[in-house]
């Protein structure tokens, strides 16, 4: 009898104690019971659970520890300042799957918030008894190591090679063989996670082969598999030509442009920023991408798209033209410039649109032929606003103004050039002017559309210190020109400039229309 | 007497004549000679001058000649130059010529052709349709299979949602919600009700059994705790029975690395590689691949290998007369004499072995 009573209390208690911790653990799941908890001090109350002698109330208390450490980063050091870690550590080896399971997602949430915490973690030797478990049976407990490892090795680059040296790499490249797609997405993410750090560590995941498999993935239909491997692939590529080759020899062209047609938002990104890793090492391997359709693909990836997901194409287009001006003659045939135009007038955020005017200006700079085709499409205007708008940020100042500088250097079309005359700040204006004194000495018919539009009178008004580089293109300019026309043109410009009347001002602008008949009559 | 008497008289007159004639010899001698002097050093003067004007004559038509000479010489030379400067400009000119027609027919040609470059970029906005009309199939036939699968997954909500509620089937007496008297056909809801079979209790998805089992349910999504699609067959509700090893011993004594001996270890050509590895190493250390022959004899007629920057089809080019001695005992002539003589003698040897005459004989007739 009384046996049996002293077994009830003990089942009284442990029924007590499961349901306080399945209590505890599905309130954890709400963001808002939080603080309540906190404040009522559960870790204390949790920890002497975790030692328990039922196996699912140590479960239990150690996932309600992980979703409690995984809301933010206090809670996280309070289960690391109680010492707790060791103690899952030891058990994670010797329990069955689910204990490890929710171990590795409390040493996941630990891990996530800070690089301090994760060294927490690496100190108690967690990284081993990660590793063991990522040769686990079940592929769950291997999901759940695997996104603690990549969870740690994503802060730093020290984390990530400790997790490299406890052997995960070639453990990792297993995983993403397997059939499970959330095993596979998750191993690809912390693949991308240990690569992205150092050319070194990205060499060792290449050389446990993965490059191969994550190659093979790019066909998968999950979007987000696809997501993943598409960033592990470019956080490989982004280090050195060589790792760039490789990936490019593991046949991801043309696969990789269907990518950029996927219904996803960020797989379009993430397609577009591994091309733009692969294209800005050398000519070559931009040369084999624009081969390939590439370019193509990526405009009208950036057609379809909106705001920071654009951002990788419009990088990779730049990069792109930057190597030489075949490269930007073909990004200009591809009917690139139309979309980064419209990136510059469409968008709000100042990264975006400094991207797409370093982008034009890369295409723009190599030859007159380039900087016709940039200014036809009426992009200079554009570029000048965008500069001279006292919001923009200093970044978009500084590459609009480098923009205009190195397509003014090289356009001789002069129709898009007149506009800006009236408009451009002095040192943008000595370009303008500039490229109109090498291309009028030689052209009649451009010198008489620059009189009869009114940029000659625009050029007397220019104020330049004499000596400076703007007076000698003002005086080659009106070197072109007879005497009379200069000098009626510069009275005009200081009447106008004297702000006398209305009457005069016409006066005088009939005087010279009429000398401008008379001198387009003779020339 | 009065010659004394006058001579005396004249005495003091003779003194002071003496005494004024001393005295103006005195004062003319130093007129005298300074006179003298000028005279004299005039007329050195003059010959000094005369044989310097001689000798300046003699050195002038010297110096004409040397510098005239001299002169001549550097003119030729600069002749030479600039004969020599008009020709290499000359020369340079034409190359310049050449050259510019080359370089600008091979830059043309390879490096900037500019036919080619049109061509590439024809092909490469061909090849960009391309890619963009399969990339839009691609993204169509995407569009499609989402659409199907979309149309799918409604019709299958649908069906579920009849066969759930299968009880809102009309019957004779009472019209269903679905089949309303007013209407002129039934709702395609009721035609539905009336296909599909009423869904049994067994179907309903067991949710509570995972009780003592953990997922992540505010994390991961469900398809973690079930990972493959299809549920597993059961295995006949019987727990195997224990006790079984440990997970961990079993993963080692599966996974447990080759540890071969070192005969399996080591390759079966291994004692040859071995051996020709100490060939190799052998012969690396070797200063030169000649035999040791202890015969000294063997390296008294050796051939002289010569060197193969001098040979060529018509035999071996000197290396120079200057520092390298060479023998050519062909071209001596102090012996040719003797062996001129011998070759005489040996041809009359031969005369007198097929003729049989006797020496001298030959040497009369020859």
């Amino acid at each position: 009898m009384s046996q049996r009573q002293v077994l009830q209390v003990f089942e009284q208690y442990q029924r007590a104690r499961t349901q306080f911790v399945q209590a505890v653990a599905e309130l954890a799941s709400r963001s808002q019971n939080i603080e309540t908890l906190q404040n009522a001090g559960v870790m204390a109350l949790l920890r002497p659970l975790l030692l328990d002698v039922v196996p699912t109330i140590q479960q239990t208390a150690a996932l309600a520890l992980g979703r409690l450490a995984n809301y933010n980063d206090d809670l996280a050091e309070a289960v690391v300042k109680g010492d707790i870690l060791p103690q899952l550590v030891c058990s994670l080896s010797e329990q069955n799957r689910f204990y490890k399971k929710a171990a590795a997602f409390v040493l996941r949430a630990v891990g996530k918030h800070s690089p301090q915490l994760a060294q927490a973690i690496v100190q108690c030797g967690a990284l081993e008894t990660l590793v063991i478990c990522l040769e686990d049976f079940d592929p769950g407990v291997k999901e759940a190591a695997a996104w603690a490892l990549g969870y740690i090795a994503r802060h730093n680059s020290e984390l990530s090679q400790a997790v490299v040296d406890a052997g995960a790499v070639p453990l990792l490249v297993l995983c993403i063989q397997e059939p499970e797609i959330a095993l596979k997405r998750i191993a690809a993410s912390t693949l991308s996670d240990i690569s992205k750090h150092s050319p070194e560590l990205a060499q060792t995941v290449v050389d446990a082969g993965a490059i191969a498999h994550l190659a093979q993935m790019i066909l998968n239909p999950d979007a987000k598999l696809k997501r993943q491997v598409l960033s592990a692939l470019s956080q490989i590529a982004k280090h050195s030509v060589d790792l760039a080759e490789l990936v490019v020899e593991a046949e991801i062209f043309p696969v990789v442009l269907t990518c950029l047609k996927d219904s996803d938002e960020y797989v379009k990104k993430n397609g577009a920023t591994l091309i733009r890793e692969i294209a800005k090492h050398t000519p070559e391997l931009s040369q084999l991408i624009v081969n390939a359709g590439g370019v193509a693909a990526v405009i009208d990836c950036i057609g379809s798209c909106r705001g920071t997901v654009r951002l990788p194409g419009i990088m990779m287009l730049g990069y792109v033209a930057a190597h030489s001006e075949n490269l930007s003659m073909a990004v200009i045939i591809s009917k690139g410039i139309p979309p980064l135009c419209t990136c510059l007038i469409e968008e709000n955020e100042d990264h975006i649109k400094a991207a797409a005017a370093w982008a034009l200006g890369q295409v723009g700079r190599h030859t007159p032929e380039h900087a016709r085709a940039v200014a036809v499409a009426n992009v200079l205007p554009i570029l000048l606003s965008l500069y001279m708008e006292t919001h923009s940020s200093e970044d978009l100042q500084v590459k609009t103004k480098k923009a205009l500088k190195n397509i003014l250097q090289k356009c001789t079309y002069l129709p898009a050039l007149e506009p800006l005359l009236h408009d451009a700040p002095p040192n943008i204006l000595k370009h303008i002017v500039g490229q109109f004194s090498k291309v009028l000495p030689h052209d009649s018919k451009a010198r008489r559309l620059f009189v009869t539009t009114g940029g000659l009178k625009k050029v007397q008004e220019i104020k330049a210190e004499p000596g400076s580089l703007l007076q000698e293109y003002i005086n080659t300019i009106n070197n072109c020109y007879p005497e009379e026309i200069v000098r009626n043109l510069m009275l005009c410009s200081c009447w106008c400039s004297c702000a006398l009347g209305m009457f005069n001002k016409f006066a005088v602008s009939f005087i010279t229309e009429d000398c401008f008949s008379s001198y387009l009559i003779t020339v | 007497m009065a010659t004394l008497a006058r001579l005396q008289a004249r005495l003091p007159a003779l003194r002071e004549e003496c005494f004024r004639r001393n005295r103006s010899v005195d004062e003319y001698r130093k007129k005298e000679y300074k006179a003298a002097v000028k005279i004299q050093s005039w007329f050195r003067g003059h010959r000094v001058r005369a044989y310097i004007r001689y000798l300046n004559n003699v050195v002038i038509i010297i110096q004409k000649w040397w510098r005239g000479y001299q002169g001549r010489r550097y003119f030729r030379k600069m002749v030479a130059t600039a004969y020599f400067i008009m020709k290499m400009n000359f020369y340079n000119e034409m190359a310049v010529r050449i050259q510019k027609r080359w370089r600008g027919y091979y830059v043309r040609k390879y490096n900037y052709n500019y036919y080619a470059l049109k061509k590439y970029l024809e092909a490469i906005s061909v090849n960009n349709e391309i890619v963009r009309n399969e990339l839009k199939e691609y993204a169509e036939m995407k569009e499609k299979e989402k659409k199907k699968e979309d149309l799918e997954k409604k019709e299958k909500e649908k069906d579920h949602q009849a066969r759930k509620m299968h009880y809102l089937l009309s019957t004779e007496q009472i019209a269903g919600v679905y089949n309303s008297p007013f209407r002129k056909s039934p709702d395609p809801m009721e035609l539905l009700l009336r296909k599909s079979k009423p869904l049994s209790h067994k179907q309903q998805p067991i949710k509570n059994h995972l009780i003592g089992e953990l997922c992540d349910w505010s994390n991961r999504s469900r398809s973690l705790t079930c990972p493959t699609a299809q549920p597993l067959p059961p295995i006949g509700r019987q727990k195997p029975q224990g006790p079984f090893r440990d997970t961990a011993e079993v993963l080692r004594q599966r996974y447990k690395p080759l540890e071969p001996t070192l005969r399996v270890a080591a390759s079966i050509n291994s004692l040859e590689k071995a051996r020709e590895e100490i060939k190799r190493e052998e012969w690396r250390n070797r200063i030169h691949d000649n035999e040791f022959l202890p015969f000294s004899s063997y390296h008294k007629n050796e051939k002289y290998d010569p060197s193969v920057h001098r040979s060529s089809k018509y035999g071996q080019e000197t290396y120079g007369i200057k520092h390298f001695r060479e023998v050519q005992p062909k071209k001596w002539i102090a012996d040719k004499v003797n062996t001129f003589t011998k070759v005489r003698e040996n041809e009359l040897e031969d005369i007198f072995k097929y003729k049989s005459i006797s020496v001298n004989e030959a040497l009369a007739g020859s």
